[in-house]
């Protein structure tokens, strides 16, 4: 297990005793297989009780783990192929949302996602998975193409908020979300919708509206992040993970309150612990979905997705 | 986000107009600080006669500027905000709008209505600042929605008048899809061919320009309105450079093209009149030329 949060130290404790017993046992050529097999059953109930209780900052944490899957990856890892198309057509083509066709199983859909990048210098080429109009607009161009040739569309949202800088309001950051958000709503082919890592508010919205909108467990999603949200209401960072709890960003918590369709499980610990399995999980769960969306009337689809929306609020009359 | 940080100058509060008007009542204009009557604010559509400073009011004024003799049928009244998330900051959600709504006499940061602008028929719904900043929560998704459900029905254009400071954070997630919510619904308003104008007043920023706000057949401004995604605070923190002069200004967003037109309040009534008066009569025909298109 690679550990990389405080919460995980008691694992770390128990897998250096593990580690100790091995030596010993090696050197003095001793049989503490019982003794092994002992530490290994209080680690996996010590993962458990950890993993199975993360608090909403916990599993905000996870998610930005520095070597969670990727969108790109994801797509080296599900696809027999994979075509990336470039530029929005009016000002240039944005790092921070990618796009193209893809097929899995044979199967064509257009896949759209937010991209982070590993480094430094991924991490700039990527602006940090923030995108600008661009990358909206050129999302918007990609799925009216799926919709042309009459093919699925899947996004996997992963940001942390579309980029506030002044070049994106001189290009209308706004209108290009607000644009997608309306046309994503009566696009004529299905849509599946995954949030595989940070889903922090329009940003992530941009390009969240669909048929079936699902979580990874370990993942976030919300109006606002929780240091944002602690810093407008107590003036500091430092209740972010009160602010955590309070906004119910985690899966369970949003599923629960109907505002997405599904939860997918991660490998234990988190997705960077096995990419493979993670990926693997997802493109079970995708053609699944694939299946069943493709053989809905496709006007009934859609009149289904405008309602599901048109019904999250809670109000009283 | 940006709710928090409200200004209150230039705000003409609907509980200070109780209080304090009709009468001997004497506001400065927050831009050239000259001091107006009640009695002429009301007279020259709250825009200063001095400098033409457009104050900053909420439904009840821009219903009496807009609808033909301040007649109008209030739509969705009754609408009031849940707490699903029980949420608690410096003090309860729910006291929170109970607070607010006692101060300000409103039920939430929303009003619609039905009346007629010059004899032609149009719904208009429009934000309350002095509610939470004008925050998007459920109710205020829920009212555009039902009011656009209206304008479907009865082939009646529709109106959303702006200012807002974004989502509300109290309701979160909630919040968020409210976005998507409305943009579904201008969806369908489109498909109906039914006018839809979007008035942006000062301010507007975060998920109400990232939605409805910038979906309008037309999107038109105040003069000076602050209109945005992002807060000019956080870009300045983002980008870590002084923001040029007139950024973010009505003025300035119509110059990058996302806005129609600006137009002064005291000639908008005239002005989206005869708008509409061209459109006429919609909703009814669907052109000859786009329905072959469809089925090629
Ligand atoms: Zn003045």
């Amino acid at each position: 297990m690679k550990i990389t949060f405080d919460f995980e130290k008691p694992l770390a404790e128990i897998e250096g005793q593990i580690e100790k017993v091995k030596q010993v046992e090696e050197k003095n050529k001793l049989d503490m297989s019982a003794t092994i097999a002992e530490l290994e059953a209080k680690l996996h109930e010590a993962q458990k009780e950890i993993y199975q209780n993360l608090t909403g900052w916990q599993k905000v944490q996870i998610s930005r783990h520095p070597e969670r899957p990727y969108t790109l990856q994801y797509l080296e890892l599900m696809c027999d192929d994979f075509i990336e198309l470039h530029g929005d057509r009016t000002v240039g083509d944005d790092k921070a949302i990618i796009g193209g066709w893809g097929t899995m199983n044979g199967q064509t859909a257009m896949f759209i996602g937010h991209q982070k990048g590993r480094n430094t210098k991924e991490r700039q080429y990527r602006n940090f998975g923030m995108a600008n109009p661009e990358g909206y607009r050129k999302a918007l161009r990609l799925m009216k193409m799926a919709e042309k040739f009459n093919k699925p569309i899947i996004t996997l949202i992963d940001t942390p908020g579309a980029y506030p800088g002044l070049e994106a309001e001189e290009r209308g950051q706004g209108e290009a979300i607000a644009r997608n958000l309306l046309e994503m709503a009566v696009l004529k082919v299905p849509i599946i919708c995954v949030i595989i890592g940070e889903g922090a508010s329009g940003g992530a919205l941009g390009i969240g509206i669909g048929d079936k909108v699902m979580m990874l467990d370990n993942s976030w999603y919300s109006v606002i992040s929780p240091e944002n949200c602690s810093t407008i209401l107590f003036k500091t960072w430092e209740q972010k993970e009160r602010a955590a709890e309070m906004l119910k960003l985690t899966s369970t918590e949003m599923l629960k309150n109907k505002l997405i369709d599904g939860v997918i499980k991660e490998p234990l610990g988190g997705a960077h612990q096995d990419p493979v399995a993670m990926a693997a999980t997802l493109k079970k769960q995708l053609l699944k979905d694939l299946k069943a969306l493709s053989e809905r009337n496709i006007d009934e689809l859609v009149t289904e997705r405008i309602d599901k929306f048109c019904s999250m609020g809670v109000v009283e009359e | 986000m940006a709710w928090f940080k409200r200004e209150d100058k230039g705000i003409i509060t609907t509980t200070q107009e109780k209080k304090e008007a009709p009468d001997g009542i004497w506001n400065k204009c927050p831009n050239c600080k000259k001091p107006l009557h009640y009695s002429e604010q009301v007279e020259n559509q709250y825009v200063c006669h001095y400098c033409g400073f457009h104050l900053r009011i909420g439904s009840k004024e821009y219903f009496s500027v807009l609808f033909d003799d301040n007649q109008f049928t209030e739509l969705f009244a009754d609408l009031h905000s849940g707490d699903p998330l029980h949420f608690t900051d410096t003090k309860k959600y729910s006291d929170r709008l109970t607070e607010t709504k006692t101060k300000t006499g409103l039920t939430d940061a929303i009003r619609a209505g039905v009346g007629k602008i010059n004899g032609q028929d149009i719904v208009i719904a429009c934000m309350d600042f002095n509610f939470i900043g004008g925050s998007m929560g459920s109710v205020v998704g829920e009212k555009i929605a039902r009011s656009i459900d209206y304008s479907i029905k009865h082939k009646v254009p529709f109106l959303m008048i702006s200012k807002s400071g974004g989502a509300r954070m109290m309701e979160a997630a909630f919040s968020l899809m409210q976005m998507a919510k409305t943009s579904a619904k201008l969806a369908l308003l489109a498909q109906a061919r039914i006018p839809y104008i979007s008035l942006l007043t000062d301010p507007t920023t975060g998920g109400v320009t990232a939605s409805y706000a910038m979906l309008g057949d037309i999107n038109i401004a105040e003069p000076g309105a602050l209109i945005g995604f992002a807060g000019p605070r956080v870009i300045k923190e983002t980008i870590k450079k002084d923001l040029p002069k007139g950024f973010q200004t009505a003025e300035f967003v119509q110059e990058h093209g996302f806005l129609d037109f600006i137009v002064d309040r005291r000639e908008m009534k005239e002005k989206l009149a005869s708008f509409l008066k061209m459109l006429a009569p919609y909703g009814v025909q669907e052109p000859v030329a786009e329905k072959e298109a469809d089925n090629s």
